[in-house]
C-alpha cells in the first residue's frame, strides 16, 4: 500500500469534531462576554455555559448542578481524591483504597496524601488487567473514606466493574470515585443507575478541545473548594469559565454518548482484525489486558526483543501514530506501571505498543498497519 | 543532489547547538535529538544543572526551534544505568578510578544514539565534541586528531571510536576554538550561549561520587591506612573516597607530604607513600582500540596520556596477547590509576588507547 497517515493514538487525544468546533467558535469572538456579566453578551455566554453543563449532565445521567467544569481530567481526579480525603479526615476517616494501575493523576495525589498522614491501599489487578471485587471488599475498613477505581484503563483498555464496586461502597457508606476519562463515549455510563458518587472526564478524549474537563459530584457529597476567589463552579473553583471549550465539550459529549453500541461494534470489528492479524503475522507477541473486557478501540501488545521507543519512531516514519509503555517525555523514564501491575517485566513493558483506534479509522488504516508493523518488527529484531 | 542528513546529539549546551548552525551552513540537513539518560529522582536530586536534566531538554528544544530543525527525545535511561552507572559503581568498588564519559561515548553516543540515527535514516550523527576527524587518503582510514583549542580538546574520551563510527560521525566544533563557538551561538541568538560548560560527571552534579556510590550499595567499611613500608598511619573512611595521586583530605600527618599510591581492595587498606612512590616506569592496558592503524603489531614510539588533562609523556607501546598492550615510559610517570584510560598520541593524532590495568 502507498504510505498514508494513520492516527492510532486516540487514547492520547482525539481530533476536535466539526460539531464541537462549530459550537465553540461563536464564543471566541461574537459572544465573547464573561458569563458573570449582566449585559446581553455576557448573558449569552452564561446561557451557553449552562446549556453545556446540562449536556454533560445528561450524557452521564446526572443533574446539571452536579457538574463542575475543570481544565482537564487530571484536575478532576486531583480534586475528587483530595476533597474526599479532606472531608473524610474531618470525620476521622483517613484510609483510601485505589488500584495500582490508576492514572498518575490519582496515584500521585494518593502519594501526596500518604505524606499528609493518610493510609492508602493499592489493589493490584489480575494478570488480565481486571480488579477483583473481592479484593475491594477485603480492603474496606472502618476508616475508609474513598474508593477510587478507574472505569477503563488508559493503557490496556480493560474495563473495571465500576457499578459493582460502587454498590459495595454504598453498602459501607464510602465515597466511590471513578476516573472515566477513557470510558466516556465508549461505554454506557449512568452515574445514578450505577451508583457513582464522583466521576472525572476529559474533553479532548472525546473530540472536544484540550483544556476542558469535568467532575461529576453527586449532590449531597461535600466537595471542598479547589480555587478560591469567585462564585464560579458553585463557588468551588474560582476563575472565569472557559466558555468556548465548555460549549465544545457539551456538543462533543452529546455526540459521544449517542449511538455507542453501533459505533463501538464497528470499531471493535477493526480492533479484532488488528489483534488477529498481528498475533498471526508476528512471532513472539502477546496481547496485554483481557481480550474482550476492554475498550472497543484499544490494542496493547508486547513484542519480544523490541524496544518501544524505536518501534514508535519507525512507525512514525511510516506515518503511523501510536504510543508505548515507555513514554519518554514524562518525568519518569521507567517502564509503565500499568504493564508492571499486570505482571510484565521491565523488558516486556518497554517493548509494548498501544494502538487506539476509533470511528474515524478505516479498514484501509487497519490493512496498512497490518502491512507495515510486522515488517518493522522484523527489521528491528534483525538489528539486535 | 539530496542533502546529506545528520542527526545532531543536542545536549542543550552551547557546543551542540552551534554544531547545528555550522552543519546547516555547510549544506547538511539537520535534525536534533536529546538523550534522556536518567531522571533526577534516580540520582536523588530535585533540581540539577547537568547536561541531561529536564531543564536542558527544554534548552535543546528551544535551540532546535530557533535553528528550525526537528527535535527528538530518546529515552536511553536503561542503557545508561547498565552501561555507565553500574560500570562506574562496580569499578570504584574494585578500587579503580573509572571515566564514565568514555563509557557513555562508547555505549550511548556511538552505540545507542548512532543506531537510532541509522534506524531513522540519517547518514551521519554529529556531536559537539572538540576533536577533528580526518580521512587518510592513502590508507583510506579515518583518523582522529586533537582540537586546535588544546584546553578544550576531547580526543582523549573518544579513543574507543571504530572506523565505522568515525565514518559516520561529524564533529563540527572540532576545528574551532571554544571562543569562536560561543560567538556563533551569540550571533545566532541561541539561548544557551552563556551557559556554563557541563561538569565532569553529569549524573553526580554535586561532585560527591562517594555519596552517590554509598547510596546505591551501602556505606563502605573503613580500614587501615598504611605507609608503603607497612606501618599503620590511621583509618580511612572507605576506599571509594580516595584516588591514586591524591594528597589532600586523607587525614594523616607525617614528616613529608604523603600521596595515595595504591588501594588494596582485598585487604581494604589504603597505601600512602612519598612523592617518589607515585611514579611508575610502565603500565599495561586492556580492551585496546586503535585508530591510526588496525592493529598494533610491533613496538611503537609515541606519547601516552593517562588522564583527561595531562601533558603526554614519551613512551614505547608494545603489543601483548588478548588485545592488551604494555606501555613503557621514557621517564617515570606520575599517578597511574587503574580504570583510567591511557590514550596514545603521535603528534596530534590519536593512535589508540585502552583501560589501565
Amino acid at each position: 500500500m502507498e504510505k498514508r497517515f494513520v492516527y492510532a493514538d486516540n487514547a492520547a487525544t482525539t481530533r476536535v469534531s466539526e460539531n464541537a468546533l462549530k459550537a465553540m467558535l461563536p464564543f471566541l469572538q461574537e459572544s465573547f462576554g464573561n458569563p458573570s456579566s449582566l449585559y446581553s453578551v455576557g448573558r449569552k455566554a452564561a446561557a451557553a455555559l449552562l446549556d453545556a453543563r446540562k449536556k454533560v449532565a445528561e450524557a452521564l445521567g446526572a443533574d446539571t448542578k452536579e457538574i463542575y467544569f475543570t481544565s482537564c481530567g487530571s484536575e478532576a481526579d486531583n480534586w475528587a481524591v483530595r476533597s474526599a480525603a479532606f472531608e473524610g479526615a474531618k470525620k476521622g476517616k483517613r484510609h483510601i483504597i485505589t488500584s495500582a494501575f490508576e492514572h498518575h493523576a490519582v496515584l500521585r495525589t494518593c502519594a501526596f496524601l500518604e505524606g499528609q498522614g493518610f493510609e492508602v491501599t493499592y489493589i493490584s489487578p489480575d494478570s488480565r488487567g481486571l480488579i477483583d471485587l473481592a479484593d475491594v471488599k477485603r480492603a474496606v475498613r472502618e476508616d475508609t473514606c474513598l474508593v477510587s477505581v478507574m472505569y477503563a484503563n488508559n493503557e490496556i483498555g480493560t474495563i473495571q466493574p465500576a457499578a459493582e464496586i460502587a454498590a459495595v461502597c454504598k453498602e459501607k457508606n464510602i465515597l466511590f470515585h471513578t476516573d472515566a476519562v477513557q470510558a466516556v463515549g465508549h461505554i454506557d455510563i449512568n452515574v445514578k443507575k450505577q451508583g457513582i458518587d464522583m466521576l472525572s472526564l476529559s474533553g479532548h478524549k472525546l473530540h472536544a478541545p484540550k483544556g476542558i474537563g469535568a467532575l461529576y459530584v453527586r449532590s449531597g457529597v461535600e466537595l471542598s473548594p479547589l480555587i478560591f476567589g469567585g462564585p464560579q463552579e458553585r463557588g468551588r473553583r474560582a476563575g472565569t469559565e472557559n466558555v468556548a471549550s465548555a460549549v465544545a465539550l457539551g456538543a462533543a459529549i452529546t455526540d459521544a454518548v449517542t449511538g455507542i453500541a453501533q459505533r463501538s461494534a464497528a470499531v471493535m470489528q477493526m480492533r479484532e482484525r488488528l489483534i488477529d492479524g498481528l498475533l498471526s503475522a508476528v512471532e513472539g507477541v502477546r496481547l496485554n489486558g483481557d481480550r474482550y473486557i476492554r475498550l472497543d478501540g484499544n490494542v496493547n501488545l508486547s513484542f519480544d526483543g523490541i524496544e518501544g521507543e524505536s518501534l514508535l519512531l519507525m512507525l512514525d516514519m511510516e506515518g503511523i501514530c501510536a504510543s508505548s509503555g515507555s513514554a519518554c517525555e514524562s518525568a519518569s523514564l521507567d517502564a509503565s506501571h500499568v504493564l508492571k501491575s499486570i505482571g510484565l517485566d521491565d523488558r516486556a513493558a518497554k517493548g509494548s505498543l498501544r494502538l487506539t483506534i476509533n470511528e474515524e479509522n478505516t479498514q484501509e488504516d487497519i490493512d496498512y498497519i497490518l502491512e507495515r508493523l510486522p515488517a518493522i518488527v522484523a527489521r528491528l529484531r534483525a538489528l539486535r | 543532489m539530496d542533502k546529506k542528513r545528520v542527526l545532531v546529539a543536542m545536549s542543550g549546551g552551547v557546543d551542540s547547538s552551534a554544531a547545528v548552525r555550522l552543519l546547516q551552513s555547510q549544506g547538511y540537513e539537520c535534525a536534533g535529538a536529546t538523550m534522556r539518560l536518567y531522571s533526577n529522582e534516580d540520582i536523588s536530586i530535585s533540581k540539577s544543572k547537568t547536561c541531561c536534566s529536564l531543564d536542558d531538554t527544554t534548552d535543546a528544544k528551544l535551540a532546535a526551534l530557533k535553528l528550525g530543525v526537528e527535535h527528538y527525545v530518546f529515552n536511553f535511561s536503561e542503557e545508561f544505568s547498565q552501561k555507565v552507572i553500574d560500570h562506574f559503581v562496580s569499578s570504584y568498588l574494585c578500587g579503580k578510578t573509572p571515566n564514565p564519559c568514555i563509557e557513555c561515548n562508547k555505549h550511548l553516543k556511538f552505540g545507542s544514539f548512532l543506531a537510532r540515527a541509522r534506524l531513522l535514516g540519517f547518514e551521519y550523527i554529529a556531536t559537539g565534541h572538540y576533536a577533528v576527524r580526518e580521512l587518510d587518503e592513502k590508507s583510506g582510514r579515518w583518523l582522529l586528531k586533537r582540537s586546535p583549542d588544546i584546553n578544550k580538546d576531547q580526543s582523549y574520551v573518544l579513543y574507543n571510536m571504530t572506523q565505522d563510527e568515525l565514518a559516520h560521525t561529524l564533529f563540527p566544533c572540532g576545528g574551532l576554538e571554544k571562543e569562536r563557538i560561543r560567538e556563533i551561538a551569540l550571533e545566532n541568538g541561541l539561548v544557551n550561549a552563556n551557559k556554563p560548560d557541563s561538569q565532569d560527571i553529569c549524573f553526580i552534579p554535586d561532585g560527591d561520587h562517594a555519596g552517590f556510590i554509598e547510596q546505591r550499595v551501602g556505606v563502605q567499611p573503613s580500614g587501615d591506612i598504611l605507609l608503603t613500608d607497612g606501618s599503620r598511619l590511621g583509618t580511612h573512611r572507605g576506599l571509594i573516597r580516595y584516588t591514586v595521586g591524591q594528597r589532600r583530605g586523607v587525614g594523616v600527618s607525617y614528616s613529608e607530604p604523603l600521596f595515595v599510591v595504591s588501594k588494596d581492595v582485598e585487604k581494604n587498606t589504603l597505601i600512602l607513600g612519598t612523592k617518589d612512590k607515585l611514579y611508575s616506569n610502565s603500565l599495561t592496558a586492556k580492551d585496546c582500540n586503535f585508530i591510526l592503524f588496525d592493529k598494533l603489531d610491533a613496538p611503537y614510539r609515541c606519547k601516552a596520556q593517562t588522564r583527561y588533562h595531562q601533558t603526554p609523556a614519551d613512551c614505547t607501546v608494545s603489543p601483548l596477547p588478548d588485545g592488551r598492550v604494555l606501555c613503557e615510559f621514557d621517564e617515570p610517570h606520575r599517578a597511574v590509576s587503574r580504570g583510567q584510560a591511557v590514550v596514545f598520541y603521535d603528534g596530534d593524532y590519536v593512535v589508540g588507547g585502552g583501560e589501565i590495568e
